[in-house]
């Protein structure tokens, strides 16, 4: 199990030919209390980059765009009723939605974990 | 308050700056000024306890000065030239809520008047503006005060606001003859040993004040009135949450040189005398939209559902037609739920009236609601 991240902050973690799709703990403390989250279909095909979900804060909203390309398989519904969970645990029972992986070598283009926290030391 | 930063100043600091870094805040750009936006408990947090025991808000950055005249009614009529409010008829230790007007009758910023209390100040009327909005409203006044009414800055003076159902008597532990002030009234006085002029007034719809103070002595009251533990600091952040909950406008997105006082729903702010006299800039399409209506009026919208709607978002009839744009929108904490404002054609102004809000492209069903979304408790 492989846990990549993009520059925008989403992390998808890997799991055989799928991939749990979530915001990085980094991004929800820069966010605050998130209080709305629009999820995709299930079924919804991304490209890499779409965009694949909408976190609204108190103050904005924000894009979550598809890390990698693929199907979506199941989304987090849970977080339509208690959209704090992704305070709480952005990298666990935070996470949006999986999708099944439709271009496994888009992942090698994403930062590992020590990449990514060296990115956020970079930018904070 | 207005959001503007103008890239090529330097960006400004209040007294209290070194107060909010030290307290973990998160500080961004404002109005030209270093503002926190939120401390680290969060915006949710810091709203839901002003609105349940007393938050402490640094507003140093919105603009003071006073108007200086030979007696009151040369300073009053001077500045009525200019507002649409009576500020002839203001009583000594009163504050009103007024309209800087352009000649089409449009707002080129919101303030508010005070009349001083003490005999000698009289000819003075002290005024609080946007901060964004300052050096443009300095200079409009200066340019059309008559000769004999000066405007004074008071750049050397800070103002706090603490508001919520606890501030009052927390304020009156430290100044025992505030405690019988209504909504709107103003006083000199001492607080924690220090000169300060208050006005039982704010932004946030609950009971409170704010506070005038030098400059130098801003951070010994700012602590003196965080050493209560029913005091936050509470950041910008939700100082906005709080605001359009109540229902009150922001300069540069509900009310800007485009909107009238009519079509803005702030006709209460225009006293009768002054609705029948004029007199004020724009004062003929004003006194034609209070009698025939408005094309278009400031409403509460309240959207099904969780997602809530920014400003920006248009607004529709359910079959699609285009009838306005939300000017501010967001969460309400205090509702639980999203809560939005905007202008919409008159004919579908009506509380309860079924609208669409192009959320993303897509209808979001929402009605027409009243305001305040969060029930006033001022002190009458």
């Amino acid at each position: 199990m492989t846990t990549r991240y993009t520059k925008d902050h989403e992390y998808i973690r890997v799991e055989g030919d799928a991939g749990t799709v979530g915001i990085s703990d980094y991004a929800q403390s820069q966010l605050g209390d998130v209080v709305f989250v629009e999820l995709p279909s299930i079924g919804k095909s991304l490209s890499k980059g779409d965009e694949a979900a909408v976190v609204e804060s108190v103050k904005a909203a924000s894009e979550v765009y598809a890390p990698a390309s693929g199907e979506v398989l199941e989304v987090n519904s849970s977080l339509e009723e208690t959209p704090g969970t992704v305070n709480e645990d952005a990298m666990g029972r935070g996470w949006f939605m999986k999708i099944r992986l439709t271009n496994p070598a888009e992942l090698d283009g994403l930062m590992t974990e020590e990449q990514y926290q060296e990115f956020v030391k970079s930018i904070s | 308050m207005a959001e503007s930063v103008r890239a090529d100043e330097p960006i400004l600091k209040t007294p209290l700056h070194a107060e909010h870094v030290g307290l973990g805040a998160r500080m961004v750009p404002f109005a030209g000024y270093d503002m926190p936006v939120q401390y680290p408990t969060g915006i949710l947090t810091e709203h839901n306890w002003t609105r349940e025991h007393a938050g402490l808000f640094d507003v140093s950055h919105m603009g003071q000065a006073t108007l200086v005249g030979p007696d009151h009614g040369t300073t009053a009529r001077a500045l009525e030239a200019l507002v649409p409010a009576d500020i002839l008829n203001l009583k000594p230790g009163q504050q009103r809520y007024s309209q800087l007007l352009s000649d089409e009758g449009g707002i080129l910023d919101d303030l508010m008047v005070t009349r001083p209390t003490d005999p000698a100040d009289d000819g003075k009327l002290m005024l609080v503006v946007n901060a964004s909005m300052k050096e443009a409203d300095y200079a409009h006044m200066q340019a059309r005060l008559p000769a004999d009414v000066k405007l004074i800055r008071a750049d050397d003076r800070a103002l706090l606001a603490i508001q919520g159902p606890k501030a009052a008597e927390i304020v009156a532990r430290l100044a025992p003859d505030t405690a019988d002030m209504a909504f709107m009234a103003t006083k000199a006085t001492k607080l924690a040993g220090l000169d300060v002029h208050l006005s039982r007034s704010g932004y946030t719809g609950e009971d409170g004040y704010e506070i005038s103070v030098k400059a130098e002595d801003a951070v010994k009251l700012w602590r003196a009135l965080l050493a209560d533990p029913e005091v936050k600091p509470i950041g910008l952040g939700a100082r906005d949450s709080l605001r359009l909950e109540a229902g009150l406008c922001l300069y540069g997105h509900d009310i800007d040189t485009t909107t009238s006082p009519i079509e803005a729903g702030l006709i209460w702010s225009i006293q009768k005398r002054r609705r029948e006299e004029g007199g004020f800039p724009g004062a003929a399409r004003i006194q034609r939209e209070i009698k025939d209506g408005a094309a278009r009026v400031r409403v509460g919208l309240k959207p099904e559902g969780r997602a809530p709607a920014r400003e920006g978002t248009p607004i529709t009839t359910p079959d699609g037609r285009e009838v306005g744009i939300v000017t501010s929108g967001g969460f309400g904490p205090t509702v639980n739920g999203p809560v939005a404002m905007g202008y919409v054609s008159r004919d579908v102004s009506t509380v309860g009236t079924d609208l669409h809000l192009m959320v993303r492209g897509k209808p979001l069903p929402a009605k027409v609601a009243a305001m305040p979304f969060a029930p006033h408790r001022y002190k009458r």
